[in-house]
């Protein structure tokens, strides 16, 4: 079995899933030639073609508009906007569209793209190339919202995406990208989508994160009874494995990138408040980044939440 | 060094019937006598719901709903030269469009009435649901035709918008993926001169819209929109184009809103009679009917009898979309997505 990062996961299963199934294509900017700027699709032009692996022009709603399309006459496309802060102008095709037309046309068309995306704070780029805005996409019914954490997951997880019947917003955190590297079987296995994984077993505290977050509260909990869920999707995010976790140990940390007001912890929190509220020794404790523009990389390390930070989140319900 | 040109454009306008009912002959596509007909007949048909359906609604029996009264050419035109493998993308003023390319009225009314079961396109209908967002389905129809394109199917798509979807950022990325993949795809510009309350010079400086396709690197024609023959034969010629593998056209139908722009609006607020009386006289049914007059293909009693066709089908589709049971509210959550997420399978619970 090969050793990968989680580009070259990322990148392998876009390669097995265009040799077994034709309509699978991919479009975006700079994703030919150039093999997309984090090289994502490298190599992928010389094996299937320009037909199959398609420059676009510069153009974020059109990039997504034409995925549409393509889907609803059959295609499987995989789109990619080269950054997260640039998804906003195709948000119009994504919210009253992609995730509208099955429900529009009662069943009759229906929409399976995926739009991958690099997400969040990690390469020292310009301003609009470090956001995580997850949750805005969380809101809206009828697209799924998948974060892969490592090169395994990755490629299990996107090959659910694309064989998927229903549009899927794919996030890869720049900074996991290169980060590490972990065994990645070559070939078909898939993970599902809506499942969580556990990967710590603990008793005293549950801590939930995804994506880019789990390094860090992986380290945080070093020593510490912790369970930890990786969420690895967020919608529809897997309550049971939440519930399940929270009624064991009591105690809730949650942790993610984006700032606090209204992010994805929000709704977990509600949700834990909700149906398993009884089971709680004490409050609920989100880590999160501040309700702050995201700053210019001199501040950036300030802005996301560090292991310190989280650790101290952890002290904190277990006071209770 | 003298400054030299390095491309121009001609906007060309096509015009073969004129207000009168005369035919430029040499112009006309082949059209045979009982095609001629069943041009009328549809356009008939069109104009006989669009009036029932503004009556429905004033009555409160449907909801909001727009009129395509003097667009009937422009619509009917376009469908009438497709095969049955091509796409049609429609904005939410094509019901028109809808009934030349054989959608059942009574959906139609059930849809406008505020049931999505009316928008389900029945199978080997080759037509996309309404889309509200104005330009946004462009895009559709340029990815559906790269998609067929590539599938090596002999099929063209055709988006259909107004002149106020021509300011859209959509149209703008719709036009240009087309030009740069080739996609064989018609764009249809109903330039009904209003968007809204808006006048066609507040969209765009340009004299016509048709000029745009030149600077994306594709033919744009203007047509007389009122005039079906000339829609008919530019469509023609744009969609065996396009299945040909010679890339798009945009088609702007130079038409006119004789209405407001929907029930929801009054369009005296901000536009004159007079400019609306000078439309009468260009009305695309009318000139139709003169033209088959003189050729001794239309008397008093075939018109009567087209009408009174026309409104036996129209009174059905009433019937029909009126006797349609009531959607049952689960509904809402079972077409999310394929599958019900586990929290839908509780809100389920409600119903």
């Amino acid at each position: 079995m090969a050793t990968m990062n989680m580009v070259h996961a990322i990148n392998l299963a876009l390669k097995e899933e265009m040799q077994r199934d034709k309509n699978v294509v991919i479009l975006g900017e700079d994703v030919g030639r150039d093999g997309g700027v984090f090289r994502v699709t490298e190599g992928l032009l010389d094996m299937f073609g320009e037909e199959r692996i398609m420059d676009t022009p510069l153009a974020e709603s059109g990039i997504v508009g034409v995925a549409i399309g393509m889907a609803a006459y059959g295609l499987k496309p995989v789109a990619e906007v080269q950054f997260m802060g640039f998804i906003y102008p195709a948000v119009d095709q994504i919210f009253n569209h992609a995730a509208r037309i099955r429900s529009r046309s009662r069943g009759r068309y229906s929409v399976p793209i995926v739009i991958r995306t690099p997400y969040g704070v990690g390469i020292k780029s310009p301003e609009h190339h470090s956001e995580s805005s997850e949750a805005h996409f969380c809101h809206m019914p009828g697209i799924k919202v998948v974060v892969p954490s490592s090169p395994y997951n990755a490629k299990g997880l996107l090959i659910s995406a694309i064989r998927d019947p229903d549009p899927v917003i794919f996030l890869e955190s720049t900074r996991l990208y290169r980060m590490i590297k972990e065994e990645v079987p070559e070939g078909e296995y898939t993970v599902p989508l809506g499942k969580a994984r556990i990967v710590q077993e603990g008793g005293q505290v549950t801590v939930i994160a995804w994506g880019s977050m789990l390094q860090k509260t992986m380290k945080a909990v070093e020593g510490v009874d912790a369970e930890v869920i990786d969420l690895m999707t967020l919608n529809p995010f897997d309550e049971e494995t939440v519930y399940a976790s929270v009624k064991k140990t009591g105690r809730v940390v949650i942790v993610h990138e984006a700032p606090k007001t209204g992010g994805f912890g929000a709704e977990i929190s509600a949700s834990i408040a909700e149906d398993a509220m009884l089971y709680l020794k004490g409050p609920i404790k989100r880590v999160t980044g501040y309700d702050a523009v995201l700053p210019l990389p001199k501040l950036e390390d300030y802005y996301m939440p560090t292991v310190e930070r989280i650790l101290k989140g952890i002290d904190e319900v277990m006071q209770y | 060094m003298p400054e030299t040109t390095i491309e121009s454009c001609n906007v060309k306008r096509l015009e073969i019937l004129s207000e009168t009912g005369d035919a430029d002959e040499s112009m006309m596509p082949p059209l045979s006598d009982s095609q001629i007909r069943e041009l009328y007949e549809t356009l008939v048909r069109m104009r006989t719901f669009d009036h029932r359906a503004l009556n429905l609604q004033r009555e409160g029996r449907i909801g909001t709903y727009a009129s395509i009264l003097g667009q009937e050419a422009s619509q009917l035109g376009t469908v009438y030269a497709l095969e049955k493998t091509d796409w049609v993308f429609p904005s939410f003023r094509e019901n028109g469009a809808l009934i030349g390319r054989g959608y059942e009225m009574y959906m139609i009314l059930q849809y406008w009435g505020g049931d999505e079961r009316g928008i389900k396109i029945p199978e080997g209908l080759n037509i996309f649901p309404i889309s509200i967002p104005v330009g946004t389905h462009i895009l559709h129809a340029v990815g559906a035709a790269i998609a067929a394109k590539y599938k090596g199917d002999k099929a063209a798509t055709l988006a259909y918008f107004g002149d106020g979807g021509t300011s859209e950022g959509d149209f703008h990325e719709g036009m240009n993926f087309a030009g740069v993949f080739k996609a064989p795809v018609v764009f249809i510009c109903q330039n009904n001169q209003w968007a809204i309350s808006v006048p066609r010079a507040k969209q765009t400086a340009a004299k016509t819209i048709a000029q745009k396709a030149f600077a994306y690197g594709f033919e744009g024609v203007q047509v007389d929109g009122n005039d079906i023959f000339a829609v008919y034969k530019a469509t023609k010629a744009a969609v065996d184009k396009a299945r040909g593998g010679g890339g798009p056209t945009l088609i702007e139908c130079h038409t006119y809103r004789m209405s407001d722009h929907t029930t929801a609006d009054d369009a005296s607020r901000y536009r004159t009679k007079d400019e609306v009386e000078a439309w009468k006289s260009k009305d695309p049914i009318l000139r139709l009917k003169l033209y088959m007059e003189k050729k001794g293909l239309w008397n008093e009693e075939y018109g009567k009898q087209v009408e009174t066709d026309a409104t036996a089908m129209v009174d059905e589709a009433v019937k029909k979309a009126e006797a349609v049971e009531r959607p049952k509210p689960a509904d809402m959550l079972t077409y999310t997505y394929k599958e019900l997420t586990p929290r839908q399978v509780k809100q389920m619970r409600d119903f």
